[in-house]
């Protein structure tokens, strides 16, 4: 679970153990390169979404440290994001609170520009969360479980997305489909114990 | 005479109104954010304990407001010091408020006329304390909106977006609280508890059930706001009856509109 570090890495995880009330994963130790999509694997449990949330501030790092790039920013899409039950904004709204250029987007989200919220399906807001993180400009787009309620074709224009992020930003990816993370990452951690 | 009767008039009831009136865009907007942060039951929960703090000033010959001020303040302050446990602790606020407001009122001086007129409703006793501290809680929050509103929104659907870019979320919870805090108790004391609540609750939720877009959900919860607070105030001018509850019935019949997009989806 170690990895050589590189000078120029957007962010190196230093034997994080990292939980909420108590550690639940780690020590884990690896770094995230500039242009590259990290996958972490490992079975049910093993801490994926809690090592993400230890980036994010929201789990808690018991020892080691993560170290990032002074510059770094970053889109976080969570894990099952919650529809709000009803609310107006449309899609291009919430898009455009990262001003994303609708132009990088792929086809399948025009039809959810001028729809609100409150009209979308599960499926539908996930996919547009993914595009938010994606189409902004933050150097690093963490995406916990990303396919999940998504179509094939969504997951393809997901894929598309991820494979013409450019050679400074990353992502860090944690996903159940063993072939999404295969066709994805360039690299992988693996967490298994 | 007619001249004289319509100089009366506006003397008595221009305050009233110009507040209200101020209040009938504040409120409602404040509302669609506490919708926005599924925190509407605080729109219920605060006034009740604003209401509760003015009638404990009473007995300490502290002007209400002040008093009013204090309470609320200090409920927000324990409620940002909790765990998010969404619209339960508004609950209690509101079981407290009601319960304290009405037990002091028993137990003080003037406390039983004034605590009913803070949880039914009244209008006309308004100051120009009230005025001025609703135009400036109106300026600050258009001045603040622009910012405000795209920070709350950020947080509403990232919610970690500030903690992962080492970015603090206190200044927008800060200033949310603080024009809440005054909203509520220009609210409560010029309208009333259930009135203040009914202009947080009712515009923004049969507006976000009209609009196609937040802007224009904004701009909507304010027209129902103003709109029926207008005609509640004409009601109660010239028909003779008490502001509280027919603001209040107007709201909940402005529900109705809620069915416009069923109706036009049978219709077409």
């Amino acid at each position: 679970m170690s990895d050589a570090v590189t000078p120029q890495a957007l962010a190196r995880y230093h034997a994080v153990r990292a939980g909420y009330q108590h550690p639940v994963v780690g020590p884990v130790s690896f770094e995230i390169r500039p242009g590259e999509v990290l996958g972490l694997t490992g079975a049910n449990g093993t801490g994926k979404s809690t090592l993400l949330n230890a980036m994010t501030g929201v789990a808690r790092i018991f020892s080691g440290s993560i170290e990032r790039h002074p510059d770094l920013s970053i889109s976080h899409h969570r894990q099952r994001p919650e529809l709000p039950p009803e609310l107006p904004l449309l899609g291009r709204e919430l898009l455009g609170l990262f001003q994303v250029n609708l132009q990088m987007m792929p086809d399948l989200i025009a039809p959810l520009l001028d729809k609100p919220l409150s009209e979308f399906s599960g499926g539908q807001f996930q996919f547009l969360q993914a595009c938010a993180c994606l189409g902004s400009d933050a150097d690093l787009v963490i995406l916990d479980e990303p396919t999940n309620n998504l179509d094939g074709s969504a997951i393809a224009a997901l894929s598309g997305m991820l494979t013409e992020l450019g050679p400074h930003r990353s992502v860090l990816l944690v996903s159940h489909e063993q072939a999404f993370l295969r066709d994805q990452c360039s690299r992988m951690v693996d967490l298994t114990p | 005479m007619i001249e004289m009767d319509l100089g009366m008039m506006r003397e008595l009831f221009q305050l009233p109104f110009l507040t209200g009136l101020t209040l009938a865009v504040l409120l409602p907007l404040i509302g669609a954010f506490l919708r926005l942060r599924e925190e509407w039951l605080a729109g219920l929960g605060f006034p009740h304990i604003a209401a509760a703090g003015s009638v404990a000033g009473l007995p300490l010959g502290l002007p209400t407001t002040v008093t009013a001020t204090l309470a609320t303040a200090l409920a927000a302050l324990l409620k940002s010091l909790l765990a998010r446990i969404g619209n339960s602790q508004f609950a209690l606020m509101l079981v407290l408020g009601w319960g304290g407001a009405l037990f002091l009122a028993a137990n003080t001086h003037q406390g039983e006329m004034i605590s009913e007129g803070l949880l039914r409703g009244q209008l006309y006793f308004s100051t120009p304390g009230h005025f001025s501290g609703a135009v400036l809680t109106l300026l600050a929050l258009l001045a603040s909106l622009k910012w405000l509103n795209q920070r709350l929104l950020v947080q509403r659907f990232f919610p970690d977006h500030y903690s992962a870019n080492g970015q603090a979320d206190w200044p927008h919870e800060l200033v949310f609280a603080a024009l809440l805090v005054a909203a509520v108790v220009l609210g409560t004391l010029a309208m009333g508890a259930l009135p203040a609540f009914a202009m947080f609750f009712v515009p923004a939720w049969v507006a976000f059930g009209l609009a196609r877009g937040w802007r224009q959900g904004l701009w909507l919860t304010v027209l129902i706001g103003v709109s029926v607070y207008l005609l509640a105030f004409f009601i109660t001018l010239f028909m003779n009856q008490p502001f509280g509850p027919s603001l209040a019935l107007l709201l909940g019949l402005s529900a109705s509109l809620r069915l416009i997009p069923h109706l036009k989806s049978r219709l077409w």
